[in-house]
């Protein structure tokens, strides 16, 4: 089987509101950048581009083939799409270079959610019989799984601080940050509550923007003679879509797809976790098994800006930047989908053979 | 907001759940800038700094090249049929009266159509190729919106080639 | 190329779904416009409620119908100090699991009541029948503490 190697990695900056900025002009200027780092001059040097969007986020119906003309699809390429997170473009276009269709490929995923109300918006892939119909908010949704976990003494109020307060201090770092500062503990647990348990700290913000990513064959990679990472397992679970069947305290599509993705077969030096909130990141740091030696969202995380649809192959991008930097040797990028954590991706990134 | 839609039995084999989202649209830059200039009664379009082809309404790529558009062009009200239908339904919110002329129009100084409606004219004489020209609103009734114009109607010239439909330059079509 | 100011426009985006129940959804709905609330049995014997047609762990198909109560606990629960235009309260009130009397697994409703202190966990709650039942989910307009 063909090794993957990712080659290059670009993100926008996650901002509140991206204005004047239709799906074209958030996409073109990370594909821009990420064909510059990678040589190439459009999509027509990649054999293969898939992206993740939704349109439900913008209200805009088919705005994930507007995007299509950031690509530059003269003549036709080949091309595909999933109404997901871009993390699971990245997976279909894994399954395309394995299959022997591809040796490279793009993928990007962006989204611009401040025109409608996020939380309502993702209501509506609940249950379209009993829950869809009530309007569930997603943050009501974690606050109840929060909650249990309170409840059941598995974390403390101060635990979930304790990530916020981490998530502000490493955004610090990442200039694409949307929220970062200097916020203690103290600082987290003097605000109040606003979906109770949950504080608006522990509840990741609504951000426009877009990633996108090049991965390709090892051999492409030395071809290109580009700096890569290797992604030596990936796998994704999904749970059931009736919340009340689930154990919301533990994640175990996660569990399962860590395990299935090899995870545990050599030291995690960082971990990248799609928590969009702070409870969150402290199951998934479970289900992944992680210990103090792992650097768990150096980025700030999802807490620090949620690029929907874009943020899981962020995560990906991120651990990958940390491999080549040689600030990490192997890492742990997880995706998720789905209220309360219910469709989890797992993928494992490690340094090229050759650089160790 | 429900009901059931069985109403003769009691048993409930169906239901109306219907979703209504608000949103704020925002236009992006591109779409704004063109939509600026027609509430000034000006077709504008972007030419592709590769390819040099002129997208009208642009969105800020040329989606044959995948590259930002960026050198804004002035286009004449003037146009060339490129392909059109005649609908004999009515648009919802619309006055116009089927049966009526929706056509693909390239305005001269650009090289892609957009679509419009077509009146004041026999819509069986419509053909590929006719030479149009849109119908303004009053200017006081101008908005950001490409209702501005009415809609196109014939003009007195003669027919554009197939072959040359979509090269025609700004200053028009002598024949 | 000068910039132009944002241009917006606000407007609402309607999906008009008509939906078939099939006969297990289709039951629990039938059941809420008399005023009841059924369950089904899992494969191991729970009772879910509402019903659904598969057990998401054997992918068995369900059918075996169980009367639960109009009464039970409150699992979790989240209070929403300020309502959503599309909530069904324009004042501060929770979503919980409540798991009714007879049945395993909670389901998710929402819960009226004057205060945050007035909601706990395991504190019991009764389901609040609309003035008119059509055979939706919000018959139940909601629990409110026994």
């Amino acid at each position: 089987m063909k090794e993957i190697a990712i080659v290059g990695y670009q993100q926008s900056d996650a901002v509140s509101d991206a204005g004047a900025c239709n799906e074209v002009e958030l996409i073109i200027p990370v594909i821009s950048k990420v064909y510059d780092q990678v040589g190439i001059k459009n999509a027509q040097d990649v054999d293969f581009v898939c992206s993740g969007s939704c349109d439900y986020l913008q209200g805009a119906a088919f705005a994930f083939v507007m995007g299509v003309d950031a690509l530059g699809a003269v003549p036709p390429i080949k091309e595909s799409h999933v109404e997901m997170d871009a993390a699971w473009a990245l997976y279909e276009s894994m399954l395309k270079i394995r299959m022997g269709h591809a040796d490279s490929a793009l993928i990007y995923g962006f989204g611009k959610s401040s025109p409608g109300e996020l939380p309502i918006v993702l209501s509506q892939q609940l249950d379209p019989y009993y829950l869809a119909p009530q309007w569930v908010d997603t943050i009501s949704l974690a606050a109840m799984q929060a909650r249990l976990m309170l409840d059941k003494g598995l974390i403390s109020e101060q635990d979930m601080a304790e990530v916020v307060s981490r998530s502000r201090r490493n955004a610090l770092n990442n200039p694409h940050a949307q929220l970062a500062g200097d916020v203690s503990v103290q600082d987290v647990l003097a605000q109040e509550t606003y979906v109770s348990p949950l504080r608006k700290a522990d509840i990741c913000p609504v951000s426009d923007g877009a990633s996108a990513m090049v991965i390709c064959t090892v051999e492409k990679a030395k071809e290109w003679g580009l700096p890569y990472a290797v992604i030596s397992g990936i796998d994704h679970c999904i749970e059931t879509h009736n919340p009340g069947m689930r154990d919301l305290t533990d994640s175990v599509s996660t569990r399962k797809a860590a395990e299935n993705a090899g995870v545990h077969n050599g030291a995690v030096d960082v971990a990248e976790l799609y928590a969009p909130f702070s409870h969150q990141e402290i199951i998934l740091a479970r289900a992944l098994g992680l210990g103090d030696a792992t650097s768990v969202n150096p980025s700030g995380g999802v807490l620090a800006g949620n690029l929907m649809m874009a943020s899981g192959l962020s995560r990906i991008g991120e651990v990958f930047n940390r491999i080549v930097s040689g600030e990490a040797q192997r890492g742990v990028a997880h995706a998720t989908s789905g209220p309360c954590l219910q469709h989890n991706l797992v993928t494992v990134i490690e340094q090229a053979k050759e650089a160790a | 907001m429900s009901e059931q839609t069985t109403e003769n039995t009691d048993v409930i084999t169906g239901i109306e759940a219907p979703i209504y989202l608000k949103y704020n649209f925002t236009a992006g830059a591109a779409p704004a800038r063109f939509l600026t200039q027609v509430k000034e009664g000006v077709l504008t379009g972007q030419r592709c700094p590769q390819c040099a082809q002129v997208y009208v309404p642009p969105r800020g790529s040329c989606a044959a090249c995948g590259v930002p558009t960026e050198e804004e062009v002035v286009l004449s009200d003037k146009a060339t049929v490129q392909s059109f239908t005649i609908v004999s339904i009515p648009i919802p919110g619309n006055s116009i009266e089927p049966p009526f002329v929706v056509a693909n129009l390239v305005p001269d100084g650009a090289n892609i159509s957009f679509i419009h409606l077509m009146s004041e004219c026999d819509n069986a004489d419509v053909h590929i190729g006719q030479r149009v020209q849109g119908v303004w609103k009053p200017q006081e009734e101008w908005g950001y919106s490409m209702d501005n114009i009415r809609y196109f109607k014939p003009l007195d010239e003669p027919d554009v080639p197939v072959e040359k439909i979509g090269k025609i330059p700004v200053e028009g079509w002598e024949g | 190329m000068s910039q132009p100011d944002v241009l917006h426009q606000a407007f609402e985006l309607g999906f008009t779904y008509t939906r078939s129940t099939g006969p297990v959804v289709g039951r629990f709905l039938t059941e809420l416009k008399q005023r009841n609330i059924v369950g089904i049995k899992g494969s191991d014997g729970r009772v879910i409620v509402p019903p659904m047609e598969y057990d998401p762990d054997t992918a068995e198909e369900l059918s075996e119908f169980v009367d639960v109560g109009q009464e039970g606990e409150i699992v979790s629960y989240a209070w929403v100090k300020e309502p959503r235009e599309a909530h069904p309260f324009d004042k501060p009130f929770a979503w919980a699991m409540i798991l009714l009397d007879g049945a395993d697994v909670p389901m998710i409703h929402c819960v009226a009541a004057d205060s945050e202190d007035a909601v706990s966990t395991g504190a019991r709650v009764k389901a609040v029948w609309a003035e008119e039942t059509i055979g939706f989910i919000t018959d139940i307009r909601c629990f409110e503490r026994v």
